[in-house]
C-alpha cells in the first residue's frame, strides 16, 4: 500500500465507525471515480480502512498522503469528502480549516509508539499491508534460526514484564513454561479487556490484530506449545472478525498450522468469545470458561505453566504483552529495556479518559510523570476545571490526588501510592465529580462481577456498597469510615482470587485521599461536588431567566413551571433531579446545590 | 425450531464446542434462552439441564427472557459514569416506561441494557442503539433517537 501515489487512509476502529468512518470511506470511493483521479493525473490512488490512531475524541480522523506529504483532517463527515478531493487532490490546496489543531500534534508529540506503531497506518485486514513492514519477519527469525531457550533469554532479558496489570516477568514465565515436560501444552492470549475505563487491547485486535498473532507464535515455539486461543470478550466483536480474519490469512500463507516456514513447527490458533464476565480477565476462571464452565477462579496451588487449561502447562499472557514480543525479537532485548525504567522495560498503552482536553489512547515509556502525561500529552483539564484526582487500575485500582502528580508510572510506584497498573485505564477527575460516588460506583461494579465463589468477595462487596450507597444518600453513620475500612482490610485479605482482593481498593484510596468528602457526606449531609442525588437540590436564578422554556420542554415530569419570556421555577417536590434542566439550559440560570 | 437447534448441534460437534458455545448460538438465533431449547440439548447431550442454566446465569451475555423489538444499551465504564451515563440511564427508564427492576417495557417495544465498558471510552458517553456505536450522546440527542424508533415502528 507504500506504493500509490495518492493514499485516503481512514479510521475504522470502533470509534472511527461510529463517527461514521464507513460512509466516509465510500464517499471517498466514489468521488475518487466519478473525478477521474487516477486517469487525469497519472498517478495510483488507493483508499485504505486503517485501525484506531488513539485520538477518538477527535473522529473521525483522515489521512490525506500525496506524493508523501501526508495531511490529517478532524471531524471528518461524508459531506465534506467532495471539497477535499477537489481542492487537496485536484488543485493540490489541502483545506486549512478542517486539518487537525495543536491538541493533536500535542497528544501524538511526547509519546514513543512501539504497541501502536503500526495501529492506525496499516489496513488490518489485509495481511500484506503488516508483511511490508516487516510482518512475520520475527517469528520466521524464531521458527527457522532461534532455539526456545535463546528466545527466552531474549525475552527474559528485554525487562518486558506482563501487560496485564500484576506485572509478572514475562520471560520467568516462559521459562517456567519451556521447563515443564508435557505432551500437550498450551498458550493463551488474554483478550478479556473487562476493566471500564481501559480499551488498549480492544485497538490493537481492532488495528493490528497480526503483531498479536505472531506474539502468538513466537511464545508456542519458545515453550514447545502446539495449540493456542484468543479469548476475546464478547462486547467487542469487531475484535473478533479481525482476528478471524487475520487468522484464516495466516493458515493460508502457511504461518499458521503445519511445518510453519517449513521449519517442522507445528501451532493451531482458535478464538474463544467470552460471554461477558468481569471476573474472566482472572488467569484461572478464564480457562475454565474456555473449559465451558462457569468463569469461577481457582485457588492457586500450582501457576498456570505447570497446571492450567485441562490441567496441562500453560502459558498465558495479555494482549499487549504478545505485541510486544515481535519488536523485540526484531531490534533487540537491549533497546527495549532501555525504553523503561530500571525495574520495567518498554512502554505502556494507556486510555487517558474521562475530565481531560485530549481523551485517547496513548503509548508512553514507563517511568513518565503523571503531571507529564496528564498536561502534557493530555492538554490538561477540560474546560479549564480543577484537577482532583486521576483513577488508574480500573476497579482493582485506586485514586491518585493532585499531591502525587509527580510520581513516575510503574508497577512498584503506583502500588505504593494504593493503586495500581491494572491494564492501564488512566480517567481523570476534576472538581465537579464526587469521591464517594466515585467509590460507590466501582463497588456497584465489583459486586455485580462478584462470581460468587468466596464469602468475602460476594458477602463483603455487597455490605460495602451497601454502606457506600447509605452514606451517598445522606443516611450515612457517624462510624461508617471506620466500618468501610475494616470490611475492606476482611476483603483484602480472605478473598480467594486477585479480583476481590483488589475490590477494595477504590475505598481504601478515596478514604485515604478525601476522607473530608466523606465526612461532609455523614456529617453535613452534604456532597461537596453536587453530584449525588438526594443530596442536591435544582432551582432556576429567578433574576437570571429568561424565560426561553427550554428546561420546561425537556422535563420528563413537568416540574418546571412559568409563562414564556417569565422566570420559570421548579417545583422541588416533583423535581426527580435528573438533571436534563441543567444541562440544556444555554443561560446557566439552573443551580444545583 | 428444531431444525434450528440440529444445526447448532451439529455446529457444536464439528468445532468441538462447549455449552457455552451452545447457548452463544442459541441466544444469537432467538435473541434469548428459551427453556425449551435448553431441555433439548439436555436431552440430546446427556447433560442436566442445571448446568446449562448455570451458564446462562452466570454470564452477562445470556438472557432468560425474549428482549425488546429495540434494544438500547448504555455503556456504565468508567469514563462513560464521569461524563455522566447514569443520568442517560435513569432518563431511559422514565421515558420509555421501564418497570423498576426490569429491563424491558411491557409491550416488548424496548429493553435498556447496561454493558460494562465497551472501549470506546474516548468519545465517552457511548450509548449502543440496536447495535449501532453512538459516541458523545447527549440527553437531548438521546431523546430524539428514542423518538425516531418509536415512529419508525
Amino acid at each position: 500500500m507504500n506504493n500509490s501515489d495518492i493514499q485516503i487512509k481512514v479510521c475504522t476502529g470502533t470509534g472511527g465507525i461510529a463517527a461514521g468512518g464507513e460512509e466516509v470511506l465510500s464517499s471517498f470511493k466514489r468521488i475518487l471515480s466519478i473525478a477521474n483521479i487516477e486517469a487525469s493525473f497519472q498517478k495510483k490512488c488507493s483508499t485504505h480502512k486503517v485501525g484506531c490512531r488513539g485520538f477518538c475524541a477527535k473522529d473521525l480522523l483522515v489521512d490525506v498522503i500525496v506524493d508523501g506529504a501526508k495531511t490529517t483532517y478532524q471531524y471528518v463527515k461524508p459531506d465534506m469528502v467532495e471539497r477535499i478531493v477537489f481542492e487537496h487532490i485536484v488543485h493540490g490546496i489541502p483545506v486549512t480549516e478542517w486539518q487537525v489543531d495543536e491538541d493533536f500534534h500535542t497528544f501524538h508529540g511526547k509519546q514513543t509508539k512501539v504497541v501502536l506503531s503500526k495501529c492506525g497506518e496499516i489496513d488490518p485486514e489485509d495481511i500484506d499491508a503488516y508483511i511490508t513492514l516487516g510482518g512475520y519477519e520475527a517469528a520466521r527469525k524464531a521458527l527457522t534460526l532461534m532455539s526456545p531457550e535463546e528466545i527466552v533469554e531474549v525475552v527474559k532479558s528485554s525487562n518486558l514484564r506482563g501487560r496485564g496489570g500484576a506485572g509478572f516477568p514475562t520471560g520467568l514465565k516462559w521459562d517456567l513454561g519451556l521447563k515443564i515436560k508435557s505432551d500437550i501444552k498450551y498458550v493463551i492470549c488474554n483478550g478479556d479487556e473487562g476493566d471500564p475505563g481501559a480499551f488498549m487491547d480492544r485497538s490493537v485486535m481492532e488495528g493490528d490484530p497480526h503483531s498479536v498473532i505472531e506474539g502468538m507464535i513466537i511464545c508456542a515455539k519458545a515453550t514447545r506449545s502446539h495449540h493456542g486461543y484468543i479469548y476475546v470478550r464478547a462486547e467487542y466483536p469487531l475484535a473478533v472478525k479481525r482476528l478471524q480474519l487475520a487468522i484464516d490469512k495466516c493458515y493460508e500463507k502457511n504461518f499458521l498450522g503445519k511445518n510453519i516456514f517449513g521449519s517442522g513447527f507445528d501451532f493451531d490458533l482458535k478464538i474463544f468469545k467470552g460471554a461477558g464476565a468481569f471476573v474472566c480477565g482472572e488467569a484461572t476462571a478464564l480457562m475454565r470458561s474456555i473449559e465451558g464452565k462457569r468463569g469461577m477462579p481457582t485457588p492457586k496451588l500450582w501457576r498456570s505453566a505447570e497446571k492450567g487449561l485441562w490441567d496441562k502447562p500453560t502459558v498465558l499472557n495479555n494482549v499487549e504483552t504478545f505485541a510486544n514480543i515481535p519488536r523485540i525479537l526484531l531490534k533487540g532485548a537491549d533497546w527495549f529495556r532501555d525504553l523503561g525504567t530500571e525495574r520495567s522495560g518498554g512502554t505502556k498503552v494507556f486510555a487517558l479518559t474521562g475530565k481531560v482536553k485530549n481523551a485517547g489512547l496513548i503509548e508512553v515509556p514507563l517511568g513518565m510523570t503523571l503531571r507529564k502525561i496528564i498536561y502534557d500529552i493530555g492538554g490538561g483539564i477540560e474546560g479549564d476545571g480543577k484537577f482532583k484526582a486521576v483513577q488508574t487500575g480500573g476497579p482493582s485500582g485506586g485514586c491518585i490526588p493532585a499531591e502525587m502528580l509527580d510520581i513516575e508510572v510503574d508497577y512498584e510506584n503506583l502500588a505504593e501510592v494504593g493503586s495500581m497498573m491494572g491494564s492501564g485505564g488512566m480517567v481523570v477527575l476534576d472538581a465537579t465529580d464526587c469521591m464517594v460516588n466515585t467509590a460507590r460506583f466501582f463497588l456497584e461494579f465489583s459486586q455485580a462481577e462478584s462470581c460468587g465463589k468466596c464469602t468475602p468477595c460476594r458477602v463483603g462487596t455487597k455490605r460495602l456498597l451497601e454502606i457506600l450507597e447509605r452514606v451517598t444518600s445522606g443516611k450515612g453513620k457517624e462510624a461508617d469510615i471506620e466500618l468501610l475500612e475494616e470490611l475492606s482490610h476482611f476483603i483484602r485479605t480472605m478473598s480467594l482470587c486477585g479480583l476481590g482482593m483488589a475490590a477494595p481498593n477504590p475505598v481504601f484510596s478515596t478514604i485515604k485521599y478525601f476522607r473530608d468528602e466523606y465526612e461532609a457526606h455523614i456529617r453535613d449531609k452534604r456532597c461537596p461536588a453536587a453530584v449525588c442525588r438526594d443530596l442536591i437540590t435544582y432551582s432556576i436564578l429567578e433574576e437570571a431567566c429568561t424565560g426561553c422554556g427550554a428546561c420546561k420542554r425537556v422535563c420528563p415530569v413537568d416540574a418546571i413551571r412559568g409563562t414564556r419570556k417569565m422566570p420559570h421555577r421548579i417545583d422541588p417536590i416533583v423535581c426527580v433531579k435528573c438533571g436534563t434542566c441543567f444541562d440544556v439550559c444555554k443561560f446557566k440560570t439552573i443551580m444545583k446545590s | 425450531m428444531e431444525e434450528t437447534l440440529e444445526k447448532v448441534l451439529a455446529n457444536y460437534r464439528n468445532n468441538e464446542g462447549n455449552i457455552i458455545t451452545i447457548l452463544q448460538d442459541v441466544e444469537e438465533t432467538f435473541g434469548y434462552i428459551p427453556e425449551e431449547a435448553v431441555n433439548w440439548f439436555s436431552k440430546k447431550l446427556d447433560i442436566p439441564a442445571s448446568r446449562f442454566f448455570g451458564i446462562a446465569t452466570f454470564y452477562a451475555q445470556f438472557h432468560l427472557k425474549p428482549k425488546g423489538k429495540n434494544v438500547v444499551t448504555v455503556c456504565r465504564g468508567t469514563a462513560c459514569h464521569v461524563k455522566g451515563s447514569e443520568k442517560l440511564l435513569n432518563r431511559l427508564h422514565i421515558e420509555l416506561d421501564i418497570p423498576p427492576g426490569e429491563d424491558t417495557s411491557d409491550d416488548l417495544r424496548f429493553t435498556v441494557e447496561k454493558v460494562n465498558c465497551v472501549g470506546a471510552c474516548g468519545i465517552a458517553p457511548v450509548v449502543i442503539l440496536n447495535k449501532d456505536v453512538h459516541g458523545k450522546m447527549t440527553l437531548d440527542k438521546l431523546m430524539k433517537d428514542m423518538k425516531r424508533l418509536r415512529t419508525d415502528e
